[in-house]
């Protein structure tokens, strides 16, 4: 239906973004499967006796299958050896990105962003017969959707902080609203992610050229005059 | 894909697949203190202890925080509460200059310190009791503790029971040898006579059924900690 995208010769995803992309999808399963075995330990949120109502699956246990580690003590080392490399790996992301000026397209700009953005909400909902064309590597809604993410995630790395040492780090603790809210945000992050990586995954099968640029690299699509 | 692509493929997929099986080839989920998770251990312990702060409080707490006595879990980790020994008295030796045996009356006779604080449990729950009791750091005092004690093991009347402490968090003024809790004397499950109680470390820590205490100056293990569960545990 549509054309190929003349594409620049530019790559379209470079080798840092690329290591630390598939990195990251070990590293976030492990951090994530280990963490749904924490959980299971006690599945419910909020201090003892004042458990949080608007939490829908309080004492819901997690599928084992879901789990990684076998028992507490198992997945609580795991998930404090790779939780290192987790944020050394996101480390090396960000400063690439800002670094090498890659950023400039890929974060989110409402100039160039917001009006392409909101075109393809309406195109989702079937309010649109065209979907807008993508401005360079990306459309404004995949832009908004990972800026998003590098948004949400440190709060998954502090929150993980405030749960691990409530009393060595207070005010951290206290401006996450105590330990228990800090658990639950700690969940509550790791939720929003795994739905991103949902969306995200039915994305790359309706686009696997995109799972091929992010394995090995790509050209990038040439972006229009403005 | 054209043959070049196809082999750049293979070879960044063979490369990122050895990585992954290096680094789960160090991690057994039963023996987590082995390998590289037991690595990753001790460098976490090394950040923990660099984070502890020997004079940073935790926060007290106002009485109404303090959960209901249903909600406060009850501890034993056999299939029944221990009964403490006939005569009990709490020891208190190792690397101290003047050995003690110090009986509940004698406890009571110290200066008694209230601690009522969040308490933390390695399943990730939370509660709030106020407990009442010695500072261990007085007791320490008393028996007069020597500089090579770098460590603390705290061990219960409960055969096998027992866990070790650095010395640090041990002489912390939120730990404390709690003989009451909501004040009342301790009751047989949440470990009396005698318990350990603590601000700055996981409920495991905190020994329960409590008769000696030792001044070392090496680590020992612990009823827990050598299941698999982190010796250091700050919180």
């Amino acid at each position: 239906m549509s054309r190929a995208p003349e594409r620049d010769g530019r790559v379209a995803q470079p080798t840092i973004i690329r290591i630390t992309h598939w990195a990251n999808v070990v590293l976030f399963t492990i951090m994530a499967g280990s963490g749904l075995r924490i959980l299971l330990a006690y599945p419910w949120l909020g201090a003892r006796g004042e458990d949080y109502g608007w939490y829908p699956l309080q004492g819901v246990r997690p599928p084992m299958a879901l789990t990684l580690g076998g028992w507490l003590a198992g997945a609580r080392h795991w998930h404090f050896a790779f939780a290192w490399l987790f944020v050394a790996n996101a480390v090396v992301y960000l400063v690439y990105l800002f670094a090498s000026g890659e950023w400039r397209r890929r974060l989110f700009w409402p100039p160039r962003d917001a009006r392409n953005a909101w075109d393809t909400v309406l195109h989702d909902l079937r309010l649109r017969r065209t979907a807008p064309a993508s401005v360079g590597l990306y459309n404004g809604m995949q832009r908004l959707t990972y800026t998003g993410v590098l948004a949400t995630a440190p709060l998954l790395v502090l929150s993980g902080l405030a749960v691990l040492a409530p009393v060595q780090l207070p005010r951290l603790t206290a401006l996450l609203g105590g330990y228990d809210f800090a658990r639950a945000v700690h969940l509550l992050v790791l939720v929003a992610l795994a739905l991103f990586t949902v969306v995200h995954v039915l994305q790359v099968l309706l686009h696997p050229r995109t799972m091929v640029d992010m394995t090995i690299g790509g050209r990038a699509p040439k972006e229009a005059a403005p | 894909m054209s043959p070049s692509t196809r082999r750049q493929f293979l070879v960044h997929g063979t490369r990122a697949a050895g990585l992954v099986a290096a680094g789960a080839l160090g991690c057994d989920s039963r023996r987590p203190q082995a390998g590289f998770l037991g690595l990753m251990e001790r460098v976490n312990e090394r950040v923990q202890r660099a984070l502890f702060d020997p004079r940073r409080l935790a926060p007290e707490l106002p009485e109404e925080d303090e959960s209901d006595a249903d909600d406060f879990p009850a501890y034993k980790i056999a299939r029944e509460y221990p009964v403490a020994p006939a005569g009990w008295t709490l020891s208190v030796k190792g690397l101290v200059a003047r050995p003690l045996q110090l009986s509940l009356g004698d406890l009571q006779r110290l200066p008694m310190t209230q601690t009522r604080v969040r308490h933390h449990c390695v399943e990730g729950w939370s509660a709030v009791a106020a407990w009442q009791g010695v500072r261990l750091s007085e007791v320490a005092r008393l028996a007069g503790v020597d500089a090579r004690a770098r460590y603390v093991e705290f061990r219960s009347f409960e055969p096998g029971y027992f866990s070790s402490w650095d010395v640090e968090s041990a002489l912390h003024p939120q730990t404390i040898l709690a003989y009451g809790m909501g004040g009342e004397l301790l009751a047989t499950e949440y470990g009396a006579p005698l318990r350990l109680y603590s601000a700055v470390k996981l409920g495991y820590k905190m020994v329960k059924y409590l008769s000696e205490v030792t001044f070392l100056p090496v680590r020992t293990g612990g009823y827990w900690e050598d299941q698999g569960y982190e010796w250091f545990a700050g919180v």
